[in-house]
């Protein structure tokens, strides 16, 4: 089946199969590797991406039901060579350490800003709970969003 | 995990979803928000052969008030409900149920009517559309008839939907006065889904008593129910800490309880219990009562 999707800002068409889920067309379709794939099961939210702005976990979408829809992934924050406030955020609080679960908490991360642009450090944690990490313990993601919160619209912060 | 293969189509229109449906039967199956049935397809415990995504009918998505009632399209987001304003005034219990569900993600994704057709015993939306005696629309190409949720679910996955038939709505009345209403729930640590979720509405009349109740149950049971012993012991009466939780012993009164790796049958049917006395608690405090 024939698919028109608005992947980071530019227009293509694929022809894939029914049964292609999202982050395949993605990864292997489109190139864009930096969407990953963790449990395959709509549980560690490595694979969250913006669906017309609203952040899912594209291993349980079909790619044909994207047809037609705007995609974000990872690849589309940065722009002019420059890091997007979330990415700056991860580096400068170590908002990582392996980063598999990075792509995927920050697209959520960006919704949360784009719901909440002053989120408290609950409504951080809230915001992120369906992206697990293994590594961090939460605590510097958190900051990072932070960070990021306080780098796209400055504003005394608010603490939980 | 690749689903097996099948013919996708994507309808614009409800008559058009409609004919699609009645033709394939029972090789036919309806994608919403895809977040319980390709889960499935992934495992291959679904394999439909012809798939027919909803998600383009955009006449399913709205929700409105309608004089005392609340109707909401089937395929309104679980998102659309927690945010809807509309909803905060006018249905509170909707977007509190909402909040309980899964994730961010998974709640941008799935819907109302999704939920409510794939009928999982342990899903948060049956509770609280129990506790509110709603009822449900279901179309199909030789007409529509409106369901009351407790005729709705018939035993687990199973709804009374048939086969060519579309959930197209839900309505649920519009909260009046000195009424009060609440969803609470013992979520299983990793899946979130309830272990016990007890939803309750409340209306109070001018002396303080209680003047209608619904208290709504899932996690519990093969289906989710309408606790009726819970409501007798509290109708008509002044809901008192006591009678409350006199009336909330009741909770799992009548029902075989599920057991599994998480609660036994005795854990489940204790937690029945207090999970009803905090929604009837809360839901009575938020109507003004004591
Ligand atoms: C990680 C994860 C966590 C979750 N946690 C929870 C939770 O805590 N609580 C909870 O309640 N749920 C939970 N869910 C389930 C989620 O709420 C689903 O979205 C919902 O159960 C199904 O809605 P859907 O729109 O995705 O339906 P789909 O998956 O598209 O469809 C489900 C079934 O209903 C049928 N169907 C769908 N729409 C209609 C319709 N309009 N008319 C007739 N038949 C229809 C389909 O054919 C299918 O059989 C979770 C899901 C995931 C993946
Ligand atoms: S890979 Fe999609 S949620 Fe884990
Ligand atoms: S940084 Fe390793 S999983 Fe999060």
């Amino acid at each position: 089946m024939r698919i028109r999707i608005k992947l980071n800002g530019s227009w293509r068409e694929d022809d894939v199969e029914p049964r292609l889920l999202l982050v395949y067309y993605l990864r292997e379709v489109a190139g864009l590797t930096g969407t990953h794939i963790g449990c395959e099961t709509t549980t560690c939210g490595a694979c969250t991406i913006l669906l017309n702005g609203e952040a899912v976990k594209s291993c349980t979408v079909l790619a044909v039901q994207a047809d037609g829809a705007e995609i974000t992934t990872i690849e589309g924050l940065a722009s002019d060579g420059k890091l997007h406030p979330l990415q700056q955020g991860f580096w400068e609080e170590h908002g990582l350490q392996c980063g598999f679960c990075t792509p995927g908490m920050i697209m959520a991360a960006c919704q949360l800003l784009g719901r909440n642009p002053h989120p408290t450090r609950e409504e951080i944690r809230q915001g992120l709970e369906g992206n697990i990490c293994r590594c961090t313990g939460y605590q510097h993601i958190v900051k990072a969003v932070e960070f990021a919160a306080q780098k796209i619209s400055p504003q005394s912060t608010v603490e939980s | 995990m690749i689903p097996e293969s099948f013919e996708y189509h994507a309808p614009q229109t409800l008559a058009e979803a409609s004919r699609l449906i009645a033709q394939f039967g029972q090789e036919g199956k309806i994608l919403a928000g895809g977040h319980s049935l390709l889960p499935l397809m992934k495992l291959r415990l679904a394999s439909p052969r012809h798939l027919v995504d909803i998600g383009r009918v955009a006449e399913l998505k709205y929700i409105r008030e309608d004089a005392d009632k609340i109707q909401i399209g089937a395929l309104t987001t679980h998102y659309q409900i927690e945010s809807s304003e509309l909803l905060k005034q006018k249905c509170p219990l909707l977007p509190e149920t909402a909040r309980e569900i899964g994730d961010v993600q998974v709640r941008n994704k799935g819907t109302l009517g999704g939920s409510l057709a794939h009928a999982d015993p342990a899903a948060d939306w049956p509770a609280a559309i129990l506790a509110l005696g709603g009822e449900v629309e279901a179309r199909s190409e030789s007409g529509s008839r409106w369901i009351p949720a407790q005729e709705f679910f018939v035993e687990m996955l199973t709804t009374t939907l048939q086969a060519d038939e579309i959930l197209t709505a839900i309505r649920v009345p519009a909260l009046p006065a000195h009424a009060g209403e609440a969803y609470v729930k013992f979520a299983q640590p990793a899946s979130g889904f309830a272990i016990v979720g007890a939803a309750a509405r409340v209306v109070l009349d001018d002396a303080g008593a209680v003047a209608e109740v619904g208290v709504g149950i899932t996690g519990v049971a093969a289906k989710p129910y309408r606790a009726a012993a819970v409501e007798g012991v509290l109708r008509g009466h002044s809901p008192t800490a006591k009678r409350i939780a006199e009336a909330a012993a009741h909770a799992a009164e009548g029902v075989e309880v599920n057991a599994d790796l998480y609660a036994s049958a005795e854990y489940r049917t204790h937690l029945a219990a207090v999970y009803t006395r905090r929604a009837l608690e809360k839901a009575v405090e938020r109507a003004g009562g004591k």
